[in-house]
């Protein structure tokens, strides 16, 4: 068999027995050129070690369930190639800024708590059409960049806001809202976004870009909080904004 | 134990389409072994197809014709008035998606755009870029918030519980609590996808490991066509991961070592907008025949786009695009793209009418775990989407039709004996000496994709069978590191190997059997279709030995005689 002898080292962490702390444990395993960081993971729990947990499913960075820190950066480890580090150590650990159920596993809870917040979903009081709601090409294009977004958390595992103060609503649920209101279809009320016009909103943010950083899928979470921002401020001023 | 008047196991487009339409007036649950939106679903990329009309190419497209293609494509297996049925939902469903926000792309006039698939006579396929799955998950999921409907994530079922005839719900593993849980209900509904991954060589999730279907058929379920397995002309090499149909339908050519569009010499009119069927057995052969391209990651065809352009393609095919630079590290703008056909779906499933009814009363199953059948031998592509929420909704309305009129109760004595039962295999697993499950699986999934592929004969098919049942036998002696539920994959991996077992059992049993060729089950050796002897549905249910027992169901031919098919 060809490929180089690698050394994963894995922060293992069971919360059901809370008084053993983290430690990293050492898997070495020979990789074939090509490999990526999640089938290689496949790999250890299959024949080395039964007892790893780490979510996965739809291995072609689609699904979202695989966001961790590969060597010190977020990313998914479906689409992480092992060679691409030029260093034989792979260091993996959980998502930050989330609490750890299992080695790689974290709770999600809040993570999603926050994207219920902003109502995260097409929001209407005109009767619906016969056939579809008419949207212009141009119209679409508004929300691609954020249409993409897969919730995997990249961006709030590298959040710093969300590092000192849990209560930031953080960059995936803006993300969202953003996507909802600059949706043409959309007839939420302008000032619904008084909810976010605080530092647990839109004002929390840094903008250090690091979730742009982070995020796998182009998404730039930062752009949708400047343009939430712009309609917030354009709303405050002349009581305006697209309803 | 937990009770609800509506058990959903499943939370891809079929479950969350079920929830959304009975959670305004039951109590309803659903379970599922990953977060909804990590489900499948979500990697559907080329669309949902729907006789809009709205492409100028399509202006007199009926539910009528989209019928007769599905219908046509399904080699004359499909029940007629099912698929009937399905077409002419198929505008009002997506319609209900795109009021609901989903975010298709669109028309210059603000309609929804529309593109040309394989097999269809028309462009119907409604989209969105390449990631048609995606915002359909997203928008159903985006409901089943605003609607307040309770989810379980990351509860896995390890058994239905059936007893003379009725269903009172189900056993599932907790994995973040680390328990069994019983749940009864007084309908329970599966959503559970596919079995793609019996197969080495599959476009699937991990997670489609087809338990869901296995469970039910433990349970007493029939299964039907379960041989009937979609190859997919174009997944890329190494991974298999799927570069979506759409590539062909924007005009992407196949081409072999030669540089032959070869399509020319299978389907010279639809060229690679053949069926799939077609096209994977057209680049099968090129390459058995020494026109295809050699790799280290195996054999291959190449997929190319560049003639697009790079605008089209950034715009239409975004996400395959990354997908190339991701996985194969090329960029399909200026090279083309190194592709094998790969499993993809399965046409086979639990059996179910038009209702999503089973034969269990209080038993549902709707989405790829299903078979209807509006598929038949062939699915069209466009036509697996569309199949999730039509029939999630019909499963809806079919369970308020059928808890309206009947008032029984679970029997929560069964669920606990069942919880009992799940709770010794486990404890079972747990032996010092025996093998890791992965090991069988390899072997199973390597046998699947030898033989019992894309072509078949009697041979090879008994050769897998025989090959199947020495790896039930290993499996008797499967062992795990821990019984301990919390957290732990291996358990899960070592139950779901069983259900995996008994459905390749039935997939080769039932391609043996069956000795024609129609759609995506092509004997070498029976290279005809037979409609005298063979239009008939494969049924398969567990024996009291349990061992599958095969009996025959006759097919639902409606308007459309049996033709030749011919593209």
């Amino acid at each position: 068999m060809t490929g180089d002898i690698y050394t994963f080292k894995i922060l293992r962490y069971d919360s059901s027995t809370p008084e053993k702390k983290p430690e990293f444990q050492l898997y070495r395993i020979r990789v074939i050129p090509g490999l990526t960081v999640l089938t290689v993971l496949n790999r250890i729990r299959d024949e080395i070690d039964g007892t790893l947990a780490f979510r996965a499913s739809c291995r072609s960075a689609v699904c979202g369930s695989c966001a961790m820190v590969i060597n010190g950066k977020i990313d998914l480890a479906c689409r992480t190639q092992v060679a691409s580090f030029g260093t034989r150590e792979i260091i993996l650990e959980p998502l930050p800024n989330l609490e750890v159920i299992k080695d790689l596993v974290v709770d999600m809870t809040p993570f999603w708590n926050m994207y219920e917040k902003v109502r995260p979903y097409l929001v209407r009081k005109s009767p619906d059409p016969e056939k579809e709601i008419y949207q212009s090409e141009e119209d679409r294009k508004e929300i691609d960049q954020f249409v993409n977004c897969i919730l995997c958390a990249s961006c709030y595992g590298a959040c710093p806001v969300l590092s000192r103060d849990p209560d930031y609503l953080g960059p995936a649920a803006l993300v969202k809202l953003e996507r909802f209101i600059s949706d043409s279809r959309d007839e939420r009320p302008m000032k619904e976004l008084e909810a976010v016009n605080n530092d647990k909103g839109v004002w929390g943010c840094d903008t250090v870009l690091r979730c742009i950083d982070a995020c796998p899928k182009e998404v730039r979470p930062t752009d949708s909080i400047v343009s939430l921002r712009k309609k917030l401020v354009k709303y405050k001023l002349f009581g305006k904004g697209k309803a | 134990m937990l009770y609800h008047d509506v058990l959903i196991v499943g939370g891809g487009l079929a479950g969350l389409r079920a929830a959304v339409g009975l959670c305004d007036k039951y109590n309803v649950g659903l379970i599922s072994k990953v977060h909804p939106i990590r489900s499948h679903s979500i990697a559907a990329q080329g669309g949902i197809n729907a006789a809009l009309a709205n492409n100028p190419d399509a202006k007199d497209d009926t539910p009528d014709k989209h019928t007769f293609d599905t219908v046509k494509g399904s080699d004359y297996l499909a029940d007629q008035h099912a698929a009937e049925i399905m077409c002419y939902e198929a505008p009002k469903i997506v319609y209900e998606m795109e009021h609901w926000g989903c975010p298709f792309s669109r028309f210059p006039d603000g309609s929804i755009a529309q593109r040309p698939f394989g097999g269809a006579g028309y462009p119907r396929t409604c989209y969105s870029s390449d990631i048609t799955g995606h915002v359909l998950l997203n928008t159903l999921f985006e409901r089943s918030v605003a609607r307040g409907v309770r989810i379980y994530p990351e509860f896995v079922v390890a058994a239905l519980v059936v007893k003379d005839g009725q269903c009172h719900g189900v056993v599932a593993i907790d994995q973040i609590k680390g328990q069994l849980v019983p749940i009864s209900a007084r309908a329970t509904l599966f959503a559970t996808g596919g079995y793609g991954r019996t197969y080495y060589y599959s476009t699937n999730a991990l997670t489609n490991t087809g338990s869901g279907i296995g469970i039910a058929y433990k349970a007493g379920v029939p299964l039907k066509d379960m041989e009937f397995v979609q190859f997919h002309p174009t997944s890329i090499i190494g991974t298999n991961i799927l570069m979506t149909e759409g590539a062909r339908g924007e005009g992407g050519y196949l081409v072999n070592k030669n540089g032959e569009r070869f399509m020319e010499r299978y389907a010279p009119k639809a060229m690679e907008l053949a069926p799939r069927d077609i096209v994977s057995r057209s680049i099968t052969t090129e390459i058995e025949e020494g026109r295809g391209f050699e790799s280290e990651l195996g054999r291959y065809v190449h997929l190319d786009i560049r003639h697009l352009g790079r605008e089209k393609i950034l715009e239409r095919l975004p996400g395959i695009r990354n997908i190339c630079l991701d996985f194969l590290g090329i960029d399909p703008i200026l090279e083309p793209i190194p592709i094998m056909p790969a499993q993809h779906y399965s046409m086979g499933g639990i059996d179910t009418n038009e209702k999503s009814e089973t034969e269990v009363k209080g038993f549902y199953a709707a989405g790829e775990c299903a078979c209807v059948s509006v598929h038949g031998a062939n699915r069209l592509g466009g036509n697996s989407l569309l199949d999730t929420i039509v029939f999630g909704k019909l499963g809806a309305i079919a369970i308020d039709q059928y808890l309206q009129k009947t008032n029984g109760k679970p029997d929560s004595l069964e669920v606990d004996k069942a919880k009992k039962v799940v709770e010794e295999k486990v404890k079972k697993l747990e032996r010092s000496t025996g093998e890791k499950s992965f090991r069988i699986l390899d072997d199973l999934r390597k046998t699947m994709s030898t033989y019992v592929g894309i072509f078949r004969t009697k041979e090879e098919l008994q050769e897998g069978l025989n090959k199947i049942i020495e790896l039930e036998e290993r499996a008797r002696n499967v062992s795990i590191t821990s019984s301990n539920l919390f957290m732990n994959y291996e358990v899960v991996g070592a139950l779901e190997l069983e259900y995996m077992l008994d459905i390749c059992h039935i997939i080769t049993l039932g391609a043996l059997l069956r000795e024609e060729s129609r759609g995506a089950h092509w004997r070498r050796d029976f290279p005809q279709r037979n409609d005298t002897d063979w239009l008939k549905h494969t049924m398969a249910k567990i024996g009291d030995d349990g061992k599958p027992t095969i009996y025959y169901k006759d097919v639902v031919v409606t308007k459309y005689p049996p033709m030749e098919r011919k593209y």
